[in-house]
């Protein structure tokens, strides 16, 4: 091929890095999650061969892994369009570089999302007697119904303000086979970037944004109402629409921060990601992590007080039994721990930690790893005393002295993430993601082990929820799916807007911003 | 809302009953104990003139103008309607129940239910600490304001106008949102292909006799609606060798036994302060129970915690 002149500029160049390299690293992600998805579908395989008995579903556990999954993905595919919109609607310039990042998140996760409850079909080869025997009564309905308004919705508001950037590529991205440029060429419906089409466009954008926040809010309410529209003790409760909206949002805006770091660190976007959105979204789902704890102590708090007869046997498995591990997992390390690592960046006596000797890594790391390996090794060596069997303060001793340890090991760590906030971010960011999905497990799961009906005379192994490696086969399968379609998008489309960065207001920070200590000076030319 | 001539009538009909019958001798009755001539397996009450007035259940006129057959998105073609005018009921006597669990191993036979399953299950309960321990049969509740009909996005299950909850097998996607909604536990999924024999399989599908289990669809108690149509009581309840199982016809106010004792259903639950299980849930079910007390048998081994595993109970 002749070489021809770049049709790029130097910001484009960068912007577009994406679309154009594609490394071996590139070609050995694909192929991973090309394996676990292949992975995936011989488990589903093997479901529909034998029936959803190859899980771990029984009568009294009907719902599980799958459905977790199923509000998992739909909580992350919220914030992508609401976040977008609203910062669209109030104006916040420094959206621009990420919103694209955050709509296609919605997109992907929403696919796997809408794929969930059809995994989780008994038949889903009658598949059709959802549209031949509908019932709008039933909220399966509902969701079809909002799911499908949402997909296409969500995916308009990508694809429209995507059209200025799919019109340059057509009109300049000669590099690439045959089929991108006619795909270009069709999805840019003819776009010349006249006054009156960016007229138009911005008239449609607008309408959309506000279009889209109802649409979404509804989705994760009518996903909530699931369970909230049965009697059972813990799913039966007013409050599980929002209490859905504020976990999904929180969820959603730290897939975002994840999704940021990534493709900042992939194709080198520093001067268009900086440390400057990633402290304004740290705001963000700081804020919305408190949202979403207010939430959580609303939703347990008021049956917790009141103990009634039918919620006791969940709460006490929750707050205190076989699921209390989880549970406070997910409070403490999703969103506590989260929301304390994303202020640490701009907490001032935070390095002044360093000082203390007990908190240098060296010293904390060996101390922490002697003391997990005899906490392994001691059940092992001590002989089972009855009277260690008598106390329970002596059963609950590991969990006591593992949760010390973490404490210890963050305070060590604080001074590094205080150094590299989008460390510190990111970190916050997979947490909050691990205890959303484990939050959903323990909405689902706990209510299920205490029913109204105790459970007898269930079979063996039915009277408890194992999830097992077909499930786990398919949810893997799930998460590489999202991040395939994640990236592929991001390899044929840009990733980061390039008309809109272009457009007035927005200025690539510089690079030096002074993050570290007090940089509130840096961001302020970009509000 | 219209009030239709006819249920109208009914008001009144159930009214003036209520009005006119102080109950005869007004003897605190234990139990009534009408015993009939001939032995044997009972036939339901034969007669069909209403044995008594129509009862009004409550807030829910039979027949026509039921707000839960307004579920239904489609009319009860299936299988019809159940017989006109009919109101299937079951009483189940807590005091009698021993917990042979012979109503279970009946029902189980008469309709090969997949292992792992049990239409009609006997629980262990106790209420609190100090109160008795006692059997539970719980059969499928048949519930007026049925919550599994509600939300089932296929109409597979539905609401039939003689009372039953019926299940359509062939219909059901599987999706187990019946069984997260029912708060009876009384419905059980195929979760996998359950084995038929050579000969179940020639059965044709027939929803009225559960026969044919398809993998991934759920099951449960329909009151065997093939049983009754033929005048015949449900396996579970003729088989019960206490007699502690009652089924009839609530508009013919008269529910029958496996001892062949036909009482009047509503002085059976009014004299022995009959009740719903889990009332307050507001599902109106078509079983009422009558209370263990003074029970003729042995509890349940009180070595087992019963019913302090789930929530409450009553
Ligand atoms: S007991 Fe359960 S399955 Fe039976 S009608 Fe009531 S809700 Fe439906
Ligand atoms: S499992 Fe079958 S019967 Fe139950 S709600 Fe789903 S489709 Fe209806």
């Amino acid at each position: 091929m002749p070489r021809r002149p770049d049709p790029f500029s130097p910001r484009e160049r960068v912007l577009l890095a994406s679309l154009t390299t594609a490394g071996p690293g590139f070609s050995a992600l694909v192929g991973a999650l090309l394996a676990v998805i292949a992975w995936g579908i011989i488990a589903y395989t093997v479901q529909l061969r034998y029936g959803l008995g190859v899980t771990g579903l029984r009568d009294n556990f009907m719902w599980g892994v799958y459905i977790t999954n199923f509000v998992f993905f739909i909580g992350v595919s919220h914030v992508g369009a609401l976040m977008s919109a609203i910062l669209r609607i109030t104006g916040a310039e420094w959206r621009r570089p990420i919103t694209r990042m955050a709509e296609a998140i919605t997109f992907a996760s929403l696919l796997m999302g809408a794929l969930m409850p059809f995994v989780d079909m008994g038949r889903p080869d009658r598949i059709l007697n959802l549209l031949l025997h509908g019932r709008l009564q039933s909220p399966v309905l509902w969701d079809i119904l909002s799911i499908g308004t949402y997909l296409t919705g969500s995916t308009l508001f990508l694809y429209v303000p995507m059209i200025p950037d799919i019109a340059l590529l057509r009109d300049r991205f000669a590099a690439g086979p045959a089929w991108r440029r006619r795909l270009y060429t069709v999805l840019a419906v003819g776009w010349k970037g006249t006054e009156a089409q960016r007229h138009h466009l911005e008239r449609i954008m607008g309408v959309m944004a506000v279009l889209i926040i109802p649409i979404a809010v509804s989705v994760h309410t009518v996903v909530s109402w699931i369970f909230g529209m049965t009697l059972r003790a813990g799913w039966n409760s007013t409050i599980f629409g929002p209490y859905f909206v504020s976990g999904a949002l929180f969820s959603g805006a730290a897939a975002v921060v994840t999704a940021m770091a990534a493709f900042r660190w992939a194709y080198h976007l520093e001067d268009y990601i900086t440390e400057v959105h990633f402290r304004r979204m740290g705001y963000l789902v700081i804020a919305l992590g408190m949202i979403y704890a207010y939430f959580t102590f609303a939703e347990y708090l008021t049956p917790a007080y009141k103990m009634a007869a039918s919620e006791r046997g969940y709460l006490n498995a929750v707050f205190s039994g076989q699921f209390a591990r989880l549970f406070w997992f997910t409070q403490v390390g999703g969103v506590l721990l989260p929301v304390l690592l994303l202020t640490v960046p701009r907490v001032g006596w935070v390095p002044r930690l360093t000082r203390v000797p007990v908190l240098r890594p060296v010293p904390t790391l060996a101390t922490i790893a002697t003391s997990l390996l005899v906490l392994l090794l001691l059940p092992a060596v001590l002989p089972r005393t009855a009277a260690f069997g008598g106390f329970a303060l002596i059963r609950q001793l590991p969990a006591w002295i593992i949760a010390a340890l973490g404490a210890w090991l963050f305070l060590t760590l604080l001074p590094l993430f205080h150094q590299r906030p989008i460390a510190a971010a990111v970190v916050a960011s997979l947490l909050v993601n691990v205890g959303a999905w484990l939050k959903r497990f323990v909405i689902i799961v706990p209510t299920l082990q205490y029913p109204f009906l105790p459970i007898q005379r269930a079979p063996a192994g039915w009277a408890i929820y194992r999830p097992t490696w077909v499930e786990w086969s398919i949810t893997a399968g799930a998460l590489a799916g999202f991040v395939l379609v994640y990236l592929l998008f991001s390899k044929v489309f840009p990733i980061v807007s390039i008309w809109e960065t272009r457009e007035e207001g927005h200025r690539p920070a510089p690079a030096s911003s002074a993050v570290g200590t007090h940089g509130e000076a840096a961001d302020a030319p970009v509000l | 809302m219209a009030l239709t001539r006819r249920s109208f009538l009914k008001i009144l009909a159930a009214g003036t009953a209520v009005m006119a019958g102080p109950p005869a001798g007004n003897r605190l009755l234990r139990r009534l104990r009408l015993r009939p001539a001939g032995g044997g397996l009972p036939a339901l009450a034969a007669s069909r003139e209403p044995a008594g007035p129509i009862v009004r259940l409550f807030g829910l006129p039979a027949g026509d103008g039921d707000p839960t057959l307004a579920y239904a998105a489609e009319p009860n073609t299936r299988t019809g309607p159940g017989e006109a005018g009919r109101r299937w009921v079951m009483v189940i006597d807590l005091a009698r129940c021993d917990g042979c669990r012979e109503c279970t191993r009946a029902c189980t036979a008469m309709h090969f239910v997949p292992s792992g399953q049990e239409w009609i299950r006997v629980y262990e309960m106790r209420d609190h600490a100090t109160g008795n321990a006692y059997w539970l049969p719980r059969p499928c509740m048949q519930c007026d304001n049925p919550p599994c009909v509600k939300v089932c996005p296929v109409s597979a299950s539905w609401k039939r106008e003689d009372g039953i909850v019926m299940q359509d097998t062939s219909r059901c996607i599987g999706c187990r949102f019946c069984i997260a909604a029912c708060p009876y536990q009384a419905r059980g999924f195929n979760w996998v292909q359950p084995p038929e024999s050579e000969e179940q399989r020639r059965q044709p599908y027939d929803m009225e006799w559960n026969t044919r289990h398809f993998k991934g669809t759920t099951e449960k108690c329909i009151f065997c609606p093939g049983l009754v149509k033929e005048g015949r009581l449900p396996a579970c309840v003729s088989a019960c060798p206490m007699g502690a199982l009652y089924f009839g016809d609530q508009a013919e106010d008269a529910v029958t036994n496996s001892q062949g004792e036909t009482v009047r259903f509503s002085q059976l639950v009014q004299e022995n302060a009959g009740y719903r299980f889990l009332e307050e849930l507001g599902t109106e079910p078509r079983v009422y129970y009558l209370p263990p007390r003074k029970p003729l048998y042995p509890p349940p081994p009180s070595e087992q915690e019963p019913a302090a595993l789930g929530g409450g109970h009553r």
